[in-house]
């Protein structure tokens, strides 16, 4: 379960706006928070309060490969992303490195920036407690479901890695290409 | 089955795969750059891992911000060094290297029927190789290099078929500026391209390669070319391995087909801040600017280098504004040194750089300034791309930026060359 307030955007916010390019050596989390959105909307990560919910457009997070834009949203104390749509590389960037996404077009357009929202990761249900609106999000495929259950990429890859860790491999024969 | 799904079948090992279902597959090559591979390398060691799945198929390249433009460019540049001297993987440095994405078509790396990934939403370019590459995040980069497979979702497939032939000063990007503009920027959200028609086969690949290149605009996991005997020229003192040419069946499915016909089609110039928001330059025509940029990995390439040199020969960068260009590789650098194309540059009044992605992501090289306006090559023009959120960018094809740079505006390349 995730609480905080929105903050809103439009549609297209590509990685260059979430996160310029020139902070590609940065690996700190927090330090890429501070930057998060400086070009669209400055003063954004002081404007955070742990926990807010970035709620976009469609195509959210298009355009350049770096990872380090979900860092930044995560850095900046965002604790997920609703969006009417994601773009292809921040969607799996993002359910990598376990930072919540949530494609609903319906409560991306129920909400106003400030609103409190109350999310179920679990259901993927968005409870829009400003408004007294409740929206259903497209639930994540089982394949995303089990690597976001396993906290990710890294922690996938672990397991995989240390037969030793195996009460957790549940999709040990799937998991090995078999051509 | 359609080009993408045949590839991507022969790499999961199965006969047939569905748009929509997931996949394992085993990719040919894992590539990342001094932009991602820091954080790649880090997730590499917190998996666990000691070694990579082959050193052969793994491929650093250092491009983004090259020559190291300040210290901690240079220390990420040397962990990746040093990561690639550890595992004995391939490193391409400062002075033999280039922009990856011409790089390694360019070294023979990646090959017609390959499953590519790359630290880099524009490793689709080398679909214009007949490859299914795409771009991924620097974990997933990780993951790939440790295990040699990834996770895929076989993705819808749009079909792009360019009836007629294109017109004087138009080419690769003027297509794909047209096609993106006209299916949107996520036009084509998690699908493969594939460019069809008889405008295709007429294409260079240099061409070919800048349309792959410019897939992930319209939001596409890759943008896929067929083989043919453009293909095979190009590959034949390259590649050093076999290859596998796939093609699409005659009755693959398709989620949808997108005719144009290109017979008239104008150069295209992408006004701020969208490559899906071109029009015909004579719409363009007139507006001043500051800056030019010929180079990326979009147009870096010999192709483009030679087009812009056959407007800037003899005649002089406009005093108004300043012209950088940027050769995509070491190869082409030295090729464009032989054919006098650098001389012609030099002798316009236009700084030539070493290969490097530089301006183009706003990194070093060439940045813009609040209030200023560039006219570029390269492929995206979103607000603060190339420097200060408060810079204007255009983007056009090689012809157009060179002429335009010597007009001082924007101007189509026939006002400056003739026809």
């Amino acid at each position: 379960m995730i609480r905080g307030r929105a903050r809103k955007f439009g549609d297209h916010i590509d990685t260059d706006a979430i996160i310029p390019a020139t902070y590609a050596n940065v690996t700190d989390p927090a330090e890429l928070g501070r930057h998060c959105m400086e070009h669209i909307d400055p003063g954004f990560a002081r404007r955070v309060s742990t926990g807010d919910i970035i709620v976009g457009g469609s195509n959210f997070g298009c355009g350049s490969s770096r990872e380090i834009a979900p860092w930044a949203i995560k850095g900046a104390g965002i604790s997920g992303v609703v969006a009417k749509s994601f773009a292809r590389i921040f969607y799996r960037n993002a359910i990598n490195i376990a930072l919540p996404l949530l494609e609903c077009p319906e409560a991306a357009e129920g909400t106003e920036e400030g609103d409190s929202l109350e999310i179920d990761l679990l259901k993927g249900e968005i409870r829009n407690l400003s408004r007294g609106k409740s929206f259903q999000a497209a639930p994540y495929p089982d394949f995303i479901r089990e690597l976001v259950a396993a906290g990710g990429l890294v922690e996938y890859g672990r397991r995989l890695l240390d037969p030793a860790g195996g009460k957790s491999r549940t999709r040990e024969k799937s998991w090995t290409p078999s051509g | 089955m359609t080009l993408a799904e045949k590839i991507l079948a022969a790499h999961a090992g199965k006969k047939s795969v569905q748009p929509g279902e997931f996949v394992d597959v085993q990719v040919d090559l894992v590539m990342t750059t001094d932009a991602t591979g820091l954080l790649s390398v880090q997730q590499f060691h917190k998996m666990g891992a000691k070694k990579v799945f082959d050193p052969g198929k793994v491929v650093l390249v250092m491009d983004h911000f090259v020559p190291s433009r300040d210290v901690e460019s240079a220390e990420t540049v040397k962990a990746l060094r040093e990561f690639a001297r550890d595992q004995g993987v391939l490193f391409f440095d400062v002075g033999r290297a280039g922009i990856v994405h011409v790089l390694l078509p360019e070294k023979g790396l990646v090959l017609p029927g390959d499953v590519a990934v790359g630290g880099d939403s524009h490793t689709c370019t080398y679909g214009a190789l007949g490859a299914f590459a795409t771009g991924m995040g620097s974990t997933d980069i990780a993951f790939a290099m440790v295990f040699g497979w990834t996770w895929m979702r076989v993705p819808e497939s749009l079909r792009l078929v360019y009836h007629g032939l294109p017109g004087p000063w138009v080419g690769g990007k003027d297509l794909i500026l047209y096609t993106i503009t006209q299916i949107g920027v996520e036009g084509a959200n998690y699908q493969a391209l594939e460019f069809t028609g008889q405008a295709i086969q007429a294409l260079a690949m240099d061409d070919r390669f800048t349309m792959a290149n410019m897939a992930i605009e319209a939001g596409a996991k890759a943008g896929l070319f067929s083989v043919d005997e453009k293909t095979r020229a190009y590959l034949q003192d390259r590649a050093r391995r076999p290859y596998s040419v796939h093609s699409a069946d005659p009755d693959a499915q398709y989620a949808r087909t997108v005719e144009f016909d290109i017979s008239s089609l104008e150069p295209q110039v992408a006004f701020p801040h969208s490559p899906g928001n071109s029009r015909g330059v004579s719409r363009a025509e007139g507006l001043l600017f500051d800056q030019a940029v010929i180079g990326s990995c979009t147009n870096g390439w010999l192709g483009d280098l030679r087009a812009a040199a056959q407007i800037l020969k003899g005649r002089q960068i406009h005093p108004r504004v300043r012209c950088i260009v940027v050769p995509g590789s070491q190869e082409i650098y030295l090729q464009a040194m032989k054919e006098g194309l650098l001389e012609i540059f030099v002798k316009a009044g236009a700084a030539v750089s070493t290969p490097t992605c530089g301006p183009c992501p706003g990194a070093h090289m060439g940045a813009v300034g609040a209030g200023e306006r560039c006219i570029s090559t390269t492929n995206r023009n979103f607000i603060g791309r190339m420097g200060s959120p408060k810079a204007e960018i255009y983007l056009a094809n090689p012809a157009v930026v060179a002429a335009s740079a010597v007009a001082g505006q924007i101007v189509h390349p026939g006002e400056v060359a003739g026809k």
